[in-house]
């Protein structure tokens, strides 16, 4: 925690609508003049990012969530690599959001998504590190009264090379925090980076071990009370009626309350009061216009767009339709990708306490900023006078992002019993009923090859859902949007991997009243499956190899073909596998990186799959700790293939038909397959770790099983076809 | 009033009998070590031992558990120390987010008193819990270094 200075002037500033979604003006008390800034501890920060106590001890801020990822581990290294402090006394806290906007938003972006943690904030906080380290030196200069440039830090410890004396970090920390920050700071060479790209264990393990770490539902506090509630299960219901005296008499119950439109609340002493409760309390809803919505019915209309006149055209070149016409061959398949649960661990939760002057909230997140806006409106307070404070995350995946519904929630229940503090939790029915979920799409592909089987057109038409239309329509492009197009792009962070002559992807928008969200991997997941998929069923089509078949297409693409090269060098492409076993290939880029895998399967059955191996390679342009990117990949492709495998939400009566992991079921350590990571930074550029991988593992499957069997899956999950993960 | 020994310490909870064991373990007894996940028996996040056994406590009524020891993720170590799995836990930095962790570890410490030296198979069969960030590799290598620790 930090206490800010006491001076402050009435400066407006605005939240960029990366942040919150929708721009918000805020009334805010900015710190005025450069007064040194405490920990509640009384250590002085150095800067925003680094504190140094008199003990050396070294707190880096963070202002991206740890959510299993590594981030805060991996941007502490970053701190630390231009800090040239002792690594073993290094340790992390979380800014909150409310301390961020008052200082001018100094943190920068608390989104933890989009596999950006670590790629879109490394500048400034290898910045803040530099700065910070320039400052101790030069304040151990003063005291000796040398030039600054004479001394040098290793370590923690500053030594004047002339003299020979030396002192410490916390030693100077005092004098430091009261020195002007230099204005120009020079970064290391990454040739001469001693942490960054070292396997440094991470700092969170212990306390996951011991049952000590604190998560969002496992908050304490006093006089506190729990609730649960239920929300109409048809999305865009509301509430018409409940028997609030039914339960009110029942063990524990203190409220009965009406959160919203759509939703009801008991809040009790205990949580599994609340839940018993709530379960025997009579609601009416009002179900709405969705209620005869179906899975079928969003298919059908899925189904129309794949052969609509309109849509919205991404990449383009050449004449792909005249191509195809005129082709010696022509290719044809359609793919569909269901509607997916993010399913984190630790259902959705938020404690909330609210009075007229003040709202604070205690939640998971993976965007403090935004958790902090959804407080602002649910309680209708000012920014001086809300908080959010960020608590460890189990599991994010997408899903505590861009939506704070449960925090909206847990605020309109607090306001309703003002002064006592609320903990919200959702049961594990409630999260698979009322998620944020993996966007439904469906896709036609059709390619011409020649006589001699190079391919000379191709067409892809998306037809789906789109996320931004209904999270963040500004950054709809004029009505397109370009998130669809994940790993199909021609150029940028999610680059198509191959040139074809005659070429065109288009998306007719087809939405509907589920609500899409941001799953690990966004949309990377179907569209490999689409693309890669399809690259096999071209060069079967062609009578070709398709390792052979790709890399005819991949000359343009080298960064690409390099990570597929690696996959198949070390898979043994071209050569027998051992009896029973079959490969399969898919390369994409996402996120900034390059993705490559090749998956190694055995079928016994016709249907029982056992994925025995799949070699991965990433190029991420840098890699800051291998170690866990290595268990990035492989925990993204439990996350893949529990997908592939498994998971499908189901739409009947216009509610979701699934209710927990018993009909939503998630990979077990008897079906992890053995994965290979081979990480191979090439250098010059920032990729994503977190997402990228998971969308190969899935085609590299399927194209497995078809080696295997002939058969040919183009609808998801596997289990629908009788087809089971062993 | 219900009484049960949790981590050796006796403990009257003021609870229906028919609650589940966890939700007396963590807002009765204050441990919150131990997770729920699904409230069904299927994910294990929310696993303790009852008289050296894993049981999944969010689908076992309190009364079950009278007069049985139970420990939870904060009694499997003794005096301060790690146990065994959690220590090659640490060594192997198996948690991610950690969230279903506690529950893990708790299945493998009472697999290896079963099996001491348990074989794939034996982990295949006998480790089932759901972990959403897809630590088994991890898992693996830190049972079967606990096992030979």
């Amino acid at each position: 925690m930090i206490t800010k200075p006491q001076k402050i002037d009435r400066r407006a500033f605005v939240i960029g609508t990366g942040a919150v979604g929708a721009g918000l003006a805020l009334g805010l008390k900015i710190p005025f003049g450069a007064g040194v800034v405490r920990a509640q501890d009384g250590t002085p920060e150095i800067n925003a990012w680094v504190v140094v106590r008199p003990d050396d001890t070294v707190v880096i801020r963070v202002a991206r969530s740890e959510m299993g990822q590594g981030t805060i581990t991996g941007l502490a290294q970053m701190v630390a690599e231009e800090l040239e402090c002792n690594w073993s006394k290094v340790t992390t806290e979380y800014p909150t959001p409310g301390q961020s906007v008052a200082r001018k938003r100094v943190w920068g972006d608390f989104s933890t998504g989009g596999s950006r943690g670590i790629r879109t904030s490394q500048e400034y906080v290898r910045k803040g590190g530099a700065t910070a380290r320039m400052m101790l030196v030069q304040a151990a200069a003063d005291a000796w009264k040398v030039p600054a440039s004479e001394c040098s830090a290793a370590n923690s410890v500053i030594t004047h090379k002339p003299s020979g004396r030396t002192t410490t970090y916390g030693k100077v920390a005092e004098a430091a925090a009261k020195l002007t920050p230099p204005a120009n700071v020079t970064l290391k060479d990454p040739k001469d980076w001693t942490l960054i790209g070292k396997s440094v264990k991470r700092l969170d393990t212990m306390p996951k071990v011991t049952g000590a770490q604190v998560y969002g539902f496992d908050l304490k506090l006093p006089g506190m009370l729990n609730a649960a509630i239920k929300d109409c299960p048809v999305f865009g219901g509301k509430v018409k009626s409940f028997e609030a005296a039914r339960v009110t008499g029942m063990p524990g119950v203190k409220h009965v309350v009406r959160v919203g439109d759509s939703a009801v609340a008991v809040v009790a002493d205990t949580w599994w009061r609340a839940k018993t409760a709530l379960d025997a309390l009579p609601i009416v809803w009002d179900e709405g216009p969705n209620a005869q919505v179906s899975s079928a019915t969003i298919a059908d209309v899925l189904k129309a767009g794949l052969d609509a006149d309109q849509a919205f055209v991404n990449n383009k070149n050449g004449d792909a339709k005249a191509a195809i016409a005129g082709a010696a061959k022509k290719v044809e398949a359609v793919y569909a990708y269901p509607f997916q649960n993010h399913a984190t661990m630790e259902p959705m939760n938020a404690t909330a306490k609210y009075t007229p002057d003040r709202c604070e909230v205690w939640v998971p997140t993976q965007n403090g900023e935004a958790a902090f806006a959804a407080t602002l409106a649910a309680s209708g307070l000012p920014a001086d006078k809300c908080e959010v404070y960020k608590i460890n995350l189990g599991g994010g995946f997408g899903r505590r992002g861009a939506f704070h519904d449960y925090v909206t929630q847990a605020v309109l229940i607090a306001k309703q019993i003002p002064g006592t503090p609320v903990k919200l939790l959702w049961t594990r029915e409630e999260d698979m009923a009322h998620g944020r979920y993996h966007p439904v799409m469906q896709a036609k592909l059709t390619g011409g090859l020649d006589a001699a089987g190079n391919l000379i057109g191709l067409q892809i038409r998306l037809s789906g859902q789109s996320i931004l239309t209904n999270v963040f329509p500004q950054m709809l492009q004029n009505g397109m949007d370009f998130l669809t197009f994940q790993g199909l792009h021609e150029k940028g962070d999610f680059a198509i991997g191959y040139s074809v002559p005659n070429l065109l992807i288009d998306h007719a928008m087809r939405n509907t009243h589920v609500p899409p969200g941001f799953w690990r991997g966004v949309n990377i997941n179907q569209n490999a499956i689409f693309m890669e998929c399809f690259m096999d069923e071209l060069a079967q089509a062609a009578g070709q190899d398709p390792l052979e078949f790709r890399r005819k297409l991949m000359g343009k693409h080298p960064k690409h073909l390099a990570v597929l090269n690696a996959v198949a060098d070390r898979a043994g492409w071209g050569k027998p596998a051992p009896t029973g076993v079959y490969r399969g290939l898919a390369q994409m880029m996402a996120f900034g990186s390059y993705v490559a895998a090749c998956a190694e399967i055995s079928v016994t059955g016709g249907n029982k799959v056992k994925v025995q191996r799949i070699v991965c390679a990433t190029d991420t342009g840098y890699a800051v700790n291998p170690a866990q990117i290595e268990r990035q990949i492989a925990g993204s492709f439990v996350y893949g293939l529990s997908a592939l495998f498994m998971e499908e939400c189901t739409v009947k009566a216009g509610r979701i038909e699934q209710t927990n992991f018993s009909s939503y079921d998630s990979m077990r350590i008897n079906q992890m397959p053995k994965v290979e990571s081979i990480i191979m930074p090439s250098g010059g550029f920032w990729g994503g770790v977190g997402e990228p991988t998971i969308c190969v593992a899935a085609p590299a499957v399927l194209n497995a099983f078809f080696a295997a069997t002939g058969k040919r899956i183009r609808t998801f999950p596997l289990k629908n076809h009788g087809i089971q993960m062993v | 009033m219900v009484r049960l020994t949790i981590n050796g310490k006796t403990t009257d909870v003021d609870v229906d009998p028919n609650t589940p064991l966890l939700w007396a373990i963590r807002e009765q007894a204050g441990l919150t070590g131990t997770k729920y996940g699904c409230g069904v028996a299927e994910c294990g996040a929310c696993t303790v031992h009852i008289d050296g056994k894993a049981v999944r406590s969010c689908a076992m009524p309190v009364a079950g558990a009278v007069g049985k020891r139970i420990t939870t993720i904060e009694g499997l170590g003794a005096g301060g120390v790690l146990h065994k799995v959690q220590k090659a836990w640490v060594d192997h930095e198996v948690p991610q987010c950690g969230y279903c962790q506690a529950g893990m570890i708790m299945a493998v410490a009472a697999l290896l008193k079963d099996k001491p030296k348990p074989t794939d198979a034996d982990i295949d069969s006998g480790i089932t819990n759901i972990c959403r960030c897809g630590t088994f590799q991890q898992v693996r290598e830190a049972i079967h270094a606990a096992a030979k620790a």
